[in-house]
């Protein structure tokens, strides 16, 4: 049986977007609240890679930075490795937790300092948890960490503007490394970079998982780079989680009419010249979501249920789908 | 396209230089196309590429020290390169439209979209102010935007992504130019929006008898869309052909390595097989062959000569190993899988 690592329970973010507070007295404008994340459970087995995919507002960046404490959760628990994190008392034990997961951030143009040199980003975790004291160990163990991630121990002198888009994400991964964590949350690794240094992406972020044994928590939402580097997939819409499988279940039988919806619109190279099915509709305005369940607006197969109940994310045949028309069985099923 | 018809779009050794107190960056050298009537080309490679330059060139809106250094660009039989930029500027949005990356970029915030397009309209067609208007709604309409009446007073602001993106495409069609320049349409749009402007541009290619010239450096948007693609590399063309045959059967190397290196939904492979090392910056293009250095079947004389295109399967490629002339070394076995560091 394999061992949970991170357990992610009702997660819920909400941010307060409301005008301030003179309007609101004298234009009588009232408080407008964001559900950017509302209520979204999983777990990832240790070892395992699980993606959060998703359209632009979705939430999905949101439960990345709520898992690596850049935000506080409004409610809900992130518990890793059986403690949870909100219940961590004090300063020490709460760094001892931090050391553990790491993140590796979209852009690696933002993502480094740029008047830092290599040796100085990639040793930053190490100085920050006291790991290795003495310097010479230090510079040793940054040479290291440059090998393991494709680059030369002599790159270490060098500042970030020396390097490629490819070449800095390895740095962030190799300073995402340097404090030996268990687990990796990836928010969109490889989305500005070329699909050649994609695909080095990709294969080293593998080839690291292998070697250290680590777990990933990957967001993106390149479908195609989803089922390559994942264990299993979550479907996000509008802050809560449609649909959530192994990779290969939800590829070959997507259940939820949001994510058949994703798939057909996925740009096929093998198909060329056939029409891909477009897809009716825009994400509406997260201020204010439609009753019921949230992709109603846009679903082919909508009834009046699904503009009243919302629906819960229930087990189905080895997935869990939240679609009414799917548990009561007035959807049809086909696998692709 | 039929292979006699004359060309709507002809670059002839087209070559971009830009001065530079490090001396001079040649960013797109000798490159040559034709784009037929009613037909998309699209242009693909990497960050650096050229295919921009390429694209911007050729509309007349590069920005100094970027100059064209030799070549021509044709459009329907006469030069267009060598113009005066107030005569560019009529055949710019009359004959050639443009649509860029950043729907955002390319719309005025303080003008309504439909003040802009009236705007472009008056400016190139003999109308007055109300037949512009109701041409401006009936653009809004076909490009897909709901309620084009109401819509047209809306400020940039008020549209989503994919809305400003199908605005920016009305505004590129007003004139019902011959050719279309979209640079990048759909990279800052999500995925189901993408498909929506594709199969726009795909429409109204076929309704309009429009020419596109599609730049972009996603493989899937090509596939779908184009009819013949260019691959660049390093400024020049490393494959051009039908789109089919350059997916399914690349003859040039960096081709071949640029399609498997792009991941395909439901394909189970350990690892991608990947170029090792990256693209050379444009202060340091090796002799020769650009992509020799990273090439897996590289061999003498591609370091040396620099390969011009050559007639290879039914697709031109600027490789050495379709040099009818000499004997090629067998392809190696297996792939090496050392470190690698560009």
């Amino acid at each position: 049986m394999a061992e949970v690592l991170l357990d992610v329970r009702e997660l819920a973010k909400s941010f307060d977007v409301s005008r301030p507070w003179l309007n609101r007295v004298i234009e009588g404008a009232p408080r407008q609240i964001l559900k950017a994340v509302d209520g979204v459970s999983f777990t990832i087995n240790r070892g395992e890679t699980l993606s959060l995919v998703g359209e632009s507002g979705c939430g999905k960046s949101t439960v990345a930075r709520l898992i690596c404490g850049l935000y506080g959760p409004t409610r809900g628990s992130v518990i890793f490795g059986g403690t949870d994190l909100a219940a961590i008392e004090g300063r020490h034990d709460m760094l001892a937790m931090r050391r553990r997961f790491q993140m590796i951030f979209q852009d690696p143009y933002a993502s480094l300092n740029p008047r830092w040199r290599v040796e100085k980003i990639i040793a930053e975790p190490i100085r920050s948890h006291d790991l290795i004291k003495d310097d010479g160990a230090v510079r040793k163990r940054v040479g290291e960490l440059l090998t393991d991630v494709g680059l030369s121990p002599l790159d270490s002198e060098k500042y970030p503007h020396e390097f490629s888009g490819g070449q800095r994400q390895r740095i962030s991964i190799a300073r995402a490394l340097s404090s030996n964590p268990e687990f990796l949350v990836c928010d969109e690794p490889t989305s500005a970079l070329d699909v050649s240094v994609q695909a080095q992406i990709l294969n080293l972020m593998k080839d690291l998982q292998r070697e250290h044994g680590l777990t990933y928590l990957f967001i993106s939402h390149n479908l195609a780079v989803v089922s390559h580097i994942s264990t299993r997939v979550g479907v996000m819409y509008l802050g809560r989680i449609v649909e959530i499988a192994d990779t290969k279940v939800i590829f070959d039988r997507p259940l939820h009419p949001y994510t058949r919806m994703l798939e057909s619109a996925i740009p096929d190279i093998t198909m060329s010249g056939k029409p891909r099915t477009p897809v009716a509709g825009e994400v509406p305005n997260p201020l204010n979501p439609p009753t019921g369940c949230t992709f109603n607006p846009r679903c082919p197969h909508v009834r009046e249920k699904c503009r009243e109940v919302r629906p819960e994310l229930l087990p189905f045949e080895g997935a869990s789908v939240a679609c009414h028309g799917i548990h009561e069985g007035w959807i049809p099923i086909q696998a692709t | 396209m039929s292979e006699n018809a004359a060309p709507l779009l002809s670059v002839r050794n087209l070559r971009v230089e830009f001065n530079t107190r490090r001396g001079t960056l040649v960013a797109v050298d000798d490159v040559s196309f034709d784009i037929a009537p009613g037909e998309v080309l699209g242009v693909v490679g990497e960050s650096g590429a050229g295919k921009s330059i390429t694209g911007t060139a050729i509309i007349g809106l590069l920005e100094r020290p970027g100059r064209i250094a030799a070549g021509e660009v044709l459009l329907e039989g006469s030069r267009i390169d060598n113009l005066p930029p107030d005569q560019m500027r009529r055949i710019r949005g009359r004959r050639i439209g443009a649509i860029f990356q950043d729907p955002l970029t390319s719309l005025n915030p303080l003008f309504s979209v439909g003040r802009q397009i009236t705007e472009t309209i008056e400016q190139h067609l003999p109308m007055n102010g109300a037949q512009a208007r109701s041409r401006a709604i009936e653009l809004l309409g076909e490009v897909g935007i709901p309620a084009p009446e109401r819509r047209i007073d809306h400020y940039p602001h008020q549209f989503s992504g994919g809305m400003r993106q199908r605005v920016v495409i009305a505004l590129a069609l007003c004139a019902n130019p011959r050719l279309i320049i979209a640079d990048e349409p759909t990279t800052a749009l999500d995925v189901s929006i993408q498909a929506q402007i594709i199969t726009l541009l795909k429409r109204l290619c076929r309704d309009h008898g429009t020419a596109i010239m599609l730049v972009t450096h996603d493989m899937g948007v090509i596939a779908e869309t184009a009819d013949r693609v260019a691959v660049m590399y390093a400024g020049r063309i490393a494959e051009i052909g039908p789109v089919q045959q350059v997916i399914h059967d690349p003859q040039h190397p960096y081709t071949v390595g640029l399609m498997g290196s792009i991941p395909a939904v439901g394909q189970d492979v350990e690892r991608l097989p990947q170029i090792e090392g990256s693209m050379p910056r444009l202060t340091a293009i090796p002799q020769g062959c650009a992509f020799n250095p990273r090439c897996p079947r590289v061999f003498e004389k591609c370091r040396v000569e620099r390969p011009g295109l050559l007639q290879a399967n039914r697709t031109l490629a600027a490789c050495w190993l379709h040099d009818p002339d000499r004997t090629v070394p067998a392809p190696p076995t297996g792939r090496s899988k050392g470190t690698l560091h560009g």
